[in-house]
């Protein structure tokens, strides 16, 4: 009899704990994103769509070797040694034509590997992530442009003439007062939003 | 009826103005009582959305207002499927009979002094008898639909409605005890005068308690969570509308949301007072007109988001669970009512010295804890809101 009251106690009670708490969520803050109109506003390191900006390439191909799927595809020829020398944004001379740099967005696995080992930065992840379509050939997104406009002044001589050579991950850190005469994007780039 | 009658011309003959007296109020009350399932459903799924932190519809018009009625339309256009083997005329009159079980309850509903089809003088009777009906219609739902699932649902349904119809009549015993009367009219007439006379205060701890028991007894008869385990998705399908699509499955939506109102309206005539508003018949008097369907319609509507709001806080029972609440728990605890309001009726005082009192400090109480949790967890969300707006910026 005892026990009967204790749980007829403690059915009602729990059924009272549940009711408050659902009544305190049903004033609460709904988690709710109404996606087309409301996005998450998505971290400045976040890995969605690869970008590779054509003006700075060296053609070296690292990137294709990095890659564990094989997305990206390059085409590269030695430039000939009468056209006017071109520079990267950093300050690398420019010696091979690029003529084709494409990245198959459906195969690419979004690991980043392949921004680690560019030269130049030149290849990075954007934060954009709607690129969904219905036809898988239009995620071969092609780079190469027929008519780029390469630097023709190497950005970096003037300020640190004695050390050309310098390994591709030291010259932002020395050349970084120097730098921002020139319009290119900063080094850093895959941390750009 | 009554009030129709006298408003017709005394030149009409006396059958046409019999069948219009009947006609109007039937076509009034079945045009209002089909279409307030839709707010209904729209008030269940907007409610179940922000009890677990979601929206609810918001695509289908402003605020997705608009939602249930393109449900609606869908349902009627759908095509219905008739399964082999079923029976075709109980699988075709199954619906129609549970939608009128949940309407026929209308009938006698008070929504005003004069706002009644009709007063019956077993009213309350009428009510009870008449919404079991819907069981009837339900085993023929399951046995009409040649599926075992479908007839699992009907028969559990019909073990609980019929198990939680006794302890509901019990605690609605005690009321007609206590009034003397089974019309639903005689019954409201008695807690004239504001909230501390309503029937839930009389008798003070012994009422509520009855209170509790008939509108858990009747959330037991109208199928809905936690006790709905005819048509517990996890183990029946459906239950017993597992086979029927289109218009008739809208039937016996039409028929659950509509018998939710019926025993919530029910509940708000025995023991909130139905038509009487909750004050002081001299702090309302001076307001020109009397708004007795609006405070009926006001309190069974609470009743129903109760009814909302235990759906989303409790877990399904299990059958023996349901079966225990009802024969070990709520009988007992309505029989001991029974005898004890019985009684004290017939020997005792016509009300105890504090039930007023205590009617009115407890529905503050409450009100005030509801409302004040309220204001909390909204402060803090705009709290919330303002802080990640800070973040982001």
């Amino acid at each position: 009899m005892k026990k009967w009251f204790k749980d007829l106690w403690e059915g009602f009670y729990t059924v009272l704990v549940g009711m408050n708490i659902t009544w305190r969520h049903l004033f609460n803050t709904n988690v709710t994103l109404q996606y087309p109109e409301e996005k998450w506003q998505l971290p400045p390191r976040s890995r969605m769509r690869l970008f590779m900006k054509y003006e700075d390439c060296i053609g070296c191909g690292q990137c294709v070797r990095a890659c564990p799927v094989s997305c990206i595809y390059i085409k590269a020829e030695k430039r000939p040694t009468t056209s006017p020398a071109i520079f990267a944004a950093n300050g690398q001379p420019i010696k091979l034509d690029v003529s084709v740099f494409d990245i198959d967005m459906s195969l690419c696995c979004y690991c980043n590997l392949c921004t680690y080992p560019c030269p130049t930065d030149c290849i990075y992840m954007t934060p954009e992530y709607e690129f969904a379509n219905t036809d898988l050939t239009q995620h071969l997104y092609r780079f190469a442009k027929p008519n780029a406009k390469f630097l023709t002044v190497n950005p970096k001589t003037p300020a640190t003439p004695p050390a050309p050579k310098t390994p591709p991950a030291a010259p932002p850190a020395p050349a970084a007062p120097a730098t921002p005469a020139s319009g290119a994007p900063p080094a850093t780039a895959p941390a750009g939003a | 009826m009554d009030v129709v009658y006298r408003l017709l011309p005394e030149s009409l003959p006396s059958w046409i103005a019999v069948a219009l007296s009947a006609a109007i109020p039937a076509i009034i009350l079945i045009t209002l009582m089909a279409l307030g399932p839709i707010l209904y459903v729209y008030a269940e799924r907007k409610i179940s959305g922000f009890m677990q932190d979601r929206l609810g519809p918001m695509r289908v018009g402003p605020y997705g207002l608009l939602q249930t009625i393109a449900d609606a339309i869908k349902l009627m256009f759908k095509e219905a499927i008739y399964p082999a083997g079923a029976d075709k005329v109980l699988f075709i009159l199954a619906p129609c009979l549970v939608v009128l079980g949940a309407f026929l309850p209308f009938v006698v509903i008070p929504f005003g002094k004069y706002l009644v089809t009709a007063d019956l003088n077993v009213g309350i009777f009428y009510v009870t008898a008449v919404a079991s009906l819907s069981t009837v219609g339900l085993i023929m739902a399951g046995w009409a639909s040649n599926n075992k699932y479908a007839l699992f649902g009907a028969m559990r349904s019909a073990a609980q409605i019929v198990s939680y119809e006794i302890p509901a009549v019990m605690a609605l015993l005690t009321v007609v005890m206590i009034v003397g009367s089974l019309s639903l009219q005689d019954i409201v007439a008695v807690q004239a005068g504001g909230l501390q006379n309503w029937l839930l205060f009389r008798y003070f701890p012994l009422m509520p308690v009855a209170f509790l028991v008939f509108f858990t007894a009747t959330l037991a008869e109208c199928n809905r969570a936690p006790f709905d385990i005819p048509e517990a998705e996890s183990e029946l399908v459906a239950g017993f509308h597992t086979e029927y699509s289109g218009f008739f499955f809208a039937m016996f939506f039409l028929a659950e949301y509509t018998e939710m109102f019926v025993v919530s309206a029910t509940a708000s005539v025995l023991f909130l007072g139905g038509w009487q508003s909750p004050f002081p018949r001299e702090w309302t008097a001076w307001f020109p007109i009397r708004l007795s369907p609006l405070w009926l319609v006001g309190k069974a509507w609470f009743l129903i988001f109760v009814h909302m709001w235990l759906r989303w806080t409790l877990p399904r029972l299990r059958v023996d669970q349901l079966m225990h609440v009802a024969w070990k728990v709520l009988l007992p605890i309505s029989l001991t009512l029974v005898l004890v309001i019985g009684a004290l009726v017939t020997w005792g005082p016509n009300r105890f010295p504090w039930d007023q009192l205590a009617g009115v400090v407890l529905s503050i109480g409450i009100l005030a804890y509801l409302v004040l949790t309220a204001v909390a967890a909204w402060r803090s969300r705009a709290r919330r809101i303002k802080e990640t707006a800070e973040m982001a910026a």
